[in-house]
């Protein structure tokens, strides 16, 4: 029997990306908004819970089709692929794997449904690749944690309610203890910072994040007291799938526009298309994408099937999918000629958003490290 | 034996509609090949002083319901109405206009008289049998069907107004008028009308001009189009394109999914020639487009095509023409 | 309330090609989709029952490829669906096609019948009002708006023509055909596309019903194909590059010339 719950997702979300994403693409941009009527419109078609079982309230979908959204939504824009990927992957999923029967019931619901948005705060101004080194500290009192310090770089921050947060709770045999916690944007002493202004996917909201006092409830530590670091990093391996999900959709999307463009643009009387070194350079990048797209997919399911390879599995795509959107766009940039430059076309769009994929969840560099992390220890 | 041509005359607030005159012009050609008559149907209220009309235009006998059920238009009454007066007269063929109201109340009597109803004919023939050779455009107008409905009468066809042509008025035509008795059956009239209400007179009526200036995408602004329709006399008409964002009223809409149209002249500015475009408006007599792509397909039906910039163009007809 | 929405999966017209050499119609790979009429039918009745409560149930007829239409309307919100295929009702022709569905459609149990205006293949709009006939219920074509007076248990019907609009009413069992200018159909949406899955399309066989087999199927079909032909294009005469000032004194001298100004 045919698959047809993938056919129709497939087909739902192309339409979707197409009709309600592509149109507010260049203007999200411009003007660095927020995109907060078409994350509405995410969440009334069930894709802000696409992963979440029904019991809580989601469309019980697999992790497939969220990737796939992400990839489809990116396509067209990236701003909207990343509060997508950052929501589902940094809040909703660790919620699941990680949350007690009574916290997936108290916000899930509400996540899956996109009533509320969800965010991950773990860099910190001196903890960016070195995420160990936190300076956040929750300290535990009678019957709540004390949250001190401050985040940054947070996607979503400020339109999220719901927060995934890695903060120190004390000393460790091996060096400082870290915890996870589910932070309320509503917590008193909770406070959003400085709005980043970026080079690219400039409609997502990137933020600083600040606690001052912050009282959180002893039932809001998520996983165990000292799982923070694994919580944290078994989360991102998941997020890099997502990320490399976006990238990947950016690359799709600007080898598109470059398509079409190829066919109409005319010099020396001829399409450009005509010409053999654009159709080179279109079949080079085509096939990078082709096997971009394959590793996604093999990460996707190491992380269905829940295999051991995960964490290289995602770096893998990541790493390639990332390295693979900056050069796509770049050549379909250069391809564009001097329109590919100006904002008429997407493609400059899009080669800024790409380059963010190569550093955020992690950076090329974090991806070899892992890959080759995994190598070498056997 | 089914025998004569018939028309369902078509008429709104009392008005004969052009479709209605056009079929009888193509009823009077296939009944010359067979020699048999045209018979016109003509339902409404106050309505039989207009059957001398259809007579001065080719109709041998009109058969009249005067009658207040028929005033608007609603299918239950009017369906009664061709049945019994059908049923009684066996006619070998009956025509309709393919518009909102032939093509509601047509295949509504194809099911009660149990015959064949063949759609939005563009292209009539008959031979000396008596069978109807019904030409008719499908999958968005890339295709002709050519359709017989060889063992059933009445032989049954919407026909898009505006393809046929009507004869010229002739007042001293003879013809018999027969009004028509209905047994009614009131008892199956379950929908009401509780309002009607004209709307749409913004385009004019685009079949009926002479000649019409119609904008696609290539034209952002559509006045320059109204000022140059009111200097040549004629209307404006649209693509989808703008009609779908809005810029242009449905009624103006010419192809496929709108109206079809032949006027002695059509200029098309900034239109690509979608086929189902093209299936609205190639029968014009003189087709003038105007398109930056000259590779648009409106050029293969342009009697007259121009590579430039349509805005431009409007601007320049418009100031010549002052 | 229970609603049936008749549906046609279609190829997608736009996206059909001549072939210039051959001059015949390019159809291979040419998507299948929902006709667009019938799309916001179900539209139509998905909002109905949203508003008051009913249940929306789809049909088609066709082959058993038909069933991604059918699934394609569940995953919008549609509760159930249900096929009418087989060798019998191969050849149908309107008239034929409407019989088959009125039998289904009586099988069934319904209180309103929702269908597309026309189907974009075809564009003939007849099997709505034929379907009507045939179940003998009252027929509303060419909806632009729908709604439903629950107080009267009526539904009001705005009912367009080219220059003129009815507000009609209706109680009891009915057939109404509408236009996709009526509303925007949805997307499907996830909960629903996961919840298809689980679900069976019925499937209604020419045993399943109770039609006269002399009705349906190429026997059943008063109108036959004589023949189909593709378009020519023969009128060009010439296509000329001009700058806008010297285009339009030539579309004023043509126009003069052939006496039209």
């Amino acid at each position: 029997m045919a698959d047809y719950k993938s056919i129709l997702f497939e087909q739902m979300i192309k339409d979707f990306a197409e009709n309600e994403v592509k149109p507010l693409a260049q203007e999200v941009d411009e003007q660095e908004r927020f995109p907060a009527e078409t994350v509405e419109k995410m969440a009334k078609l069930g894709l802000m819970g696409i992963i979440v079982p029904k019991q809580y309230g989601g469309a019980g979908g697999d992790y497939r089709m969220y990737i796939s959204a992400v990839e489809e939504i990116s396509k067209a824009c990236g701003t909207t692929g990343v509060i997508l990927s950052a929501h589902m992957s940094l809040c909703v999923a660790p919620i699941l794997e990680y949350g007690t029967e009574e916290q997936r019931q108290k916000y899930l619901p509400d996540l899956a449904s996109g009533r509320k948005i969800g965010a991950f705060g773990l860099t910190e101004p001196n903890a960016g690749t070195d995420a160990a080194n936190q300076q956040t500290t929750a300290v535990e009192m009678e019957d709540h944690y004390l949250l001190n310090g401050s985040k940054i770089f947070i996607t979503n921050a400020g339109y999220a309610s719901t927060y995934i947060i890695i903060a120190i709770t004390g000393k460790g045999p091996k060096g400082p203890e870290m915890s996870a916690f589910i932070v309320e944007s509503a917590f008193e002493g909770f406070s959003v910072g400085k709005k980043e202004k970026k080079m690219g996917i400039r409609g997502s909201s990137t933020c600083e994040l600040i606690f001052e006092n912050v009282k959180v409830p002893k039932e809001n530590l998520l996983g165990k007291r000292g799982d923070g670091f694994k919580i944290a990093m078994k989360t991102l391996d998941g997020g890099r799938i997502g990320i490399a999900a976006q990238a990947l959709g950016i690359a799709e999307g600007a080898l598109d526009a470059t398509i079409a463009y190829v066919k109409s643009r005319k010099q020396f009387n001829r399409a450009i298309s005509q010409f053999q070194n654009t159709q080179f350079v279109l079949a080079d990048l085509a096939t990078r994408i082709a096997a971009a797209k394959g590793l996604v997919y093999v990460a996707v399911d190491a992380k269905q099937n829940k295999l051991p390879t995960l964490s290289v599995n995602a770096a893998q795509a990541k790493l390639f999918a990332a390295e693979t959107a900056m050069e796509v766009t770049t050549k379909c940039v250069q391809l564009h000629g001097g329109y590919g430059y100006t904002r008429e076309y997407p493609v400059e769009r899009m080669m800024r958003d790409a380059k963010i994929t190569e550093i955020y969840e992690g950076t090329s560099e974090v991806q070899r490290m892992v890959i080759s992390g995994a190598l070498l220890r056997k | 034996m089914a025998k004569n041509i018939w028309v369902f005359c078509e008429q709104r607030d009392g008005e004969i509609q052009n479709v209605a005159l056009e079929l009888l012009g193509v009823a009077r050609e296939l009944a010359e090949k067979t020699g048999e008559k045209v018979g016109a149907i003509l339902l409404g209220h106050n309505i039989k002083g207009k059957a001398a009309d259809l007579i001065a235009y080719g109709a041998d006998e009109v058969h009249v319901v005067d009658d207040e059920r028929l005033g608007m238009f609603v299918t239950e009454p009017y369906a009664q109405a061709v049945t019994q007066i059908a049923k009684e007269h066996t006619p070998s063929v009956i025509l309709f206009g393919a518009t909102s109201i032939g093509r509601d109340l047509a295949p509504r009597l194809s099911a009660r008289l149990k015959t064949g109803l063949t759609a939005d004919c563009t292209k009539l023939e008959m031979d000396e049998e008596g069978n109807l050779f019904m030409t008719r455009p499908a999958f968005g107008g890339n295709l002709f069907a050519t359709i017989i409905c060889p063992d059933h009468r009445p032989q049954m066809s919407t026909v898009r107004p505006g393809v046929m042509k009507k004869l010229d008025r002739d007042d001293f035509r003879k013809g018999e008028v027969v009004e028509e008795n209905i047994a009614w059956d009131e008892s199956k009239f379950s929908v009401t009308v509780l309002e009607e209400v004209a709307e749409c007179q913004t385009c004019g009526q685009i079949e009926n001009a002479k000649l019409l200036v119609s904008c696609g995408r290539g034209v952002k602004d559509v006045a320059p189009a109204r000022e140059l329709a009111l200097k040549l006399g004629g209307s404006v008409a649209s693509s989808r394109a703008l009609v779908d964002a809005g810029v242009m009223d449905h009624g103006c809409q010419v192809g496929q999914t709108g109206k079809t149209v032949r006027p002695q002249a059509y200029l098309a500015f900034g239109i690509s020639g979608a086929i189902q475009h093209l299936a609205g408006m190639e029968e014009s007599e003189f087709i003038v487009a105007v398109n930056t792509d000259k590779n648009a397909p409106i050029f293969k039906v342009a009697n007259l095509g121009i590579v430039a910039d349509a805005a431009a163009v409007l601007k320049n007809l418009n100031k010549i023409l002052q | 309330m229970k609603i049936i929405v008749c549906i046609k999966q279609v190829p997608n017209t736009t996206e059909i090609k001549i072939d210039p050499i051959t001059n015949t119609l390019k159809r291979d790979g040419v998507p299948s989709i929902i006709n667009p009429d019938d799309k916001t039918a179900i539209e139509a009745a998905l909002q109905l029952k949203e508003k008051y409560g009913a249940t929306v149930t789809v049909i088609t007829m066709g082959p058993t490829q038909a069933e991604k239409a059918l699934r394609e309307a569940l995953a919008m919100g549609a509760d159930e669906a249900f096929l009418l295929t087989d060798r019998a009702f191969a050849g149908s022709d309107t008239l034929a096609t409407s019989t088959i569905i009125a039998a289904a459609i009586k099988k069934l149990g319904a209180d309103i019948v929702f269908c597309g205006r026309q189907a974009i293949d075809g564009d003939t709009a007849q099997v709505g009002p034929q379907i009507s006939e045939h179940l003998g219920i009252p027929q509303i074509t060419y909806a632009a708006a729908i709604d439903y007076d629950a107080e009267r248990g009526a539904l009001i019907v705005k009912r367009q023509f080219e220059d003129r609009y009815q507000t009609l009413e209706v109680k009891g069992q009915c057939l109404i055909t509408i236009l996709s200018t009526l509303d925007k159909p949805r997307y499907m949406n996830v909960w629903d596309i996961v919840g298809q899955d689980e679900k069976e399309i019925g499937i209604i066989t020419f045993n399943d019903i109770e039609v006269d087999p002399e009705t349906i199927g190429l026997k059943g079909s008063p109108t036959k194909v004589k023949s189909t032909a593709t378009k020519q294009f023969d009128k060009t005469i010439e296509t000329l590059e001009l700058d806008p000032e010297t285009a339009a004194k030539t579309i004023v001298d043509a126009l003069k010339s052939r006496h039209l100004i």
